[in-house]
């Protein structure tokens, strides 16, 4: 991933932007928003994402919306193409918007998914439309020669995004509703173990809800096969400031820190996340009430430079990314 | 640009008076991809502490009409990790940094406060005595002057002389001037104002609590008000010393507002969230509202509500061509 240590704010180019509408077209229980943005097309890669403002220049709700960008095209220069359900007061005012009119956009934001460098097999789960980034991943791994194979669900046959498409596009689609109404009756992690056999599952993508991905990173844990998931965290700003989006994940020292999903994120290795500890700080995790740095434990013994250092387990990697805060997996 | 925009933090110049407001903005890096952080008069960082700090647990964040709850917590890398990585990229960047310094003790700020003193490039200090995120929800230093006196005493003594220190008031308060009054008196070259205010929201799906803090700090343009009105207090009270001005800041209109209630310098905080850009776009809108009102220096117009209306439009006119 090329992406991990580009500096941010290194890059001169624009990152903000007034986007054009092109399309809102209802897809089942979601709606697909199509933008005209080149910028945010030109540079995307899977599992990026789009931070929207809504509610128009003078608007009560401040914060913006975060959505995983679903397609790119290069029509009109290049559009955008992100996908979300209609729940809040935000979100019903993005579904009423109309062509022509004018959003204000930020991105792509976030880590990308990382490709594999072989033709290896990949599966790819995504639960509701969660499913949503997963598509533009699936061309990616093809056109590096890998297999590609989905697994999809929801509760009912309306909330399943993408079902067709992947039934085209990929080797094989499994569908699982709760209801039944479409595909397999159940959940997807029942599915899971079945479909990992079948594929010959090499590597796992996921995203989904918070419980799905914990479930999918245990299951595959048991075959040894690698997880990436893409976590969906409430936001406030998507661009690393406000420290709202944070989860505990475990650094390449050991070391679990409370890190940011829209910078450090969305895409983490599912056994790095600590999924049973979201919502809480791990007592260890750095930083923890009651944490101290073994500085001042050691007393003299070592400089007024090396708190940081020193925090880190004895014999781990010192690179100098092991001792960043808000580092990712 | 007709309009002088110069200001002073202390006794250090500024090239204009739009600053970030400490929580808001990290420690500028995330926002250089959006503006030239050297365009704007300072960056304030986001709070440093002693130590690295996890801060408090998900969800932090609510919605609200016009603004938003946080419960962060003051997450942060601590102060070795902030003087090793952090300070020297913005200095690098040619950004002015004001550094903002939390501490759950007395000692905890004085050390900071020399820690900051060692390291070259600091613009100024900003003493955060009322965090609403933190175990005492920042009652013990914001809400007495007693204790806030002590705290500002503490880190005057150990930061350098050349340094100017602001402090950082809460509005939930039953006097600010009481207060801001302490602060300078023990030594508090000007004051930031306001805080959050601490509030609370319930989701009534959940039936309870949105936030897992279940109080937070209230911030964005609902508060604003709230900054006119302390701002415009101390303002009367102590009309000499400089004041940063910050609550809910979105357009240059707005930041106009605060000045004209007297503060020398505006913080713009929530509205980055919604305009990570926003900074450099209220530095123009103000010069533009400035220029638009005939006005020549941006200093002419700090406290200026305060002026009773015929002495306003004599000290006007004498600038206007």
């Amino acid at each position: 991933m090329t992406d991990r240590d580009r500096e941010p704010g290194a890059d001169p180019v624009q990152v903000q932007m007034r986007g054009t509408v092109l399309t809102v077209r209802r897809v089942d229980a979601y709606h697909a928003m199509t933008v005209v943005a080149p910028g945010i097309a030109a540079r995307f890669r899977a599992g990026q994402f789009v931070g929207v403002a809504v509610g128009g220049p003078d608007t009560s709700m401040l914060l913006r919306r975060a959505f995983s960008i679903h397609d790119v095209r290069p029509d009109h220069g290049g559009t955008v193409e992100f996908v979300f359900a209609a729940v809040g007061p935000g979100t019903r005012w993005l579904a009423e918007r109309r062509t022509r009119d004018v959003l204000d956009l930020a991105g792509p934001l976030g880590r990308p998914f990382p490709i594999p460098r072989d033709p290896v097999s990949c599966l790819l789960v995504g639960g509701g439309y969660g499913s949503a980034p997963l598509f533009p991943l699936a061309d990616r791994l093809r056109s590096r020669g890998c297999q590609v194979d989905f697994l999809l669900g929801a509760a009912s046959a309306d909330r399943v995004f993408g079902a067709q498409t992947a039934r085209r596009t990929a080797r094989s689609a499994v569908v699982t509703t709760e209801d039944g109404s479409m595909g397999i009756r159940g959940l997807i992690t029942d599915r899971l173990t079945q479909v990992i056999h079948e594929a010959r599952t090499d590597v796992i993508y996921s995203c989904g809800p918070m419980g799905m991905l914990r479930q999918v990173t245990t299951l595959a844990s048991r075959y040894d096969i690698p997880v990436l998931t893409l976590v969906e965290e409430s936001m406030a700003c998507g661009i690393g400031v406000c420290m709202t989006c944070v989860l505990p994940v475990v650094g390449e020292d050991g070391v679990t820190r409370m890190v940011r999903s829209c910078v450090d994120g969305p895409v983490f290795h599912g056994d790095l996340v600590r999924w049973d500890d979201i919502g809480t700080i791990p007592f260890d995790a750095l930083g923890a009430p009651g944490w101290k740095p073994r500085r001042q434990q050691q007393a003299a013994s070592s400089g007024p430079d090396d708190g940081a250092a020193a925090a880190r387990p004895a014999g781990a990697a010192t690179g100098p990314r092991a001792e960043e805060q808000g580092h990712g997996g | 640009m007709a309009v002088d925009l110069r200001t002073k933090l202390g006794h250090v110049e500024l090239p204009n008076p739009i600053l970030t407001a400490s929580g808001c903005a990290g420690a500028g890096r995330e926002l250089a991809q959006f503006f030239d952080v050297a365009k704007i008069g300072a960056i304030v960082t986001k709070s440093v502490m002693l130590g690295p700090r996890a801060g408090r647990p998900t969800p932090r964040m609510a919605e609200t009409p016009s603004g938003m709850l946080n419960s962060i917590g003051l997450q942060g890398p601590g102060i070795d990790a902030f003087l090793r990585r952090d300070l020297p990229w913005l200095l690098s960047r040619g950004a002015r940094a004001v550094v903002s310094i939390a501490g759950g003790s007395v000692d905890e700020f004085a050390e900071l406060a020399a820690r900051l003193s060692d390291a070259a490039g600091i613009t100024a200090i900003e003493v955060n005595i009322s965090c609403p995120n933190v175990e005492d929800r920042g009652q013990v230093f914001a809400c007495d002057p007693q204790a806030a006196a002590t705290v500002v005493e503490a880190v005057r003594a150990r930061a350098r002389y050349d340094l100017p220190v602001f402090v950082k008031l809460s509005p939930d308060v039953t006097d600010i001037v009481t207060i801001a009054r302490a602060c300078v008196a023990a030594g508090a070259d000007g004051l930031s104002m306001i805080n959050t205010l601490l509030g609370m929201a319930i989701d009534t799906e959940t039936l309870r609590p949105v936030l897992a803090g279940v109080t937070g700090g209230l911030s964005g343009p609902a508060i604003r008000p709230v900054a006119v009105r302390c701002i415009w207090q101390v303002r009367k009270a102590l009309p000499d010393v400089p004041i940063i001005g910050m609550g809910g800041v979105r357009t240059g209109r707005d930041a106009l507002e605060l000045i004209l209630a007297g503060a020398a310098m505006v913080s713009i905080g929530t509205t980055i969230f919604h305009d990570p850009s926003a900074c450099i776009r209220v530095l123009r809108e103000l010069d533009e509202e400035l220029a638009r009102r005939g006005i020549e220096r941006l200093t002419d117009v700090i406290g200026l509500a305060h002026e009773p209306r015929t002495a306003q439009g004599r000290r006007l006119s004498g600038n206007v061509r």
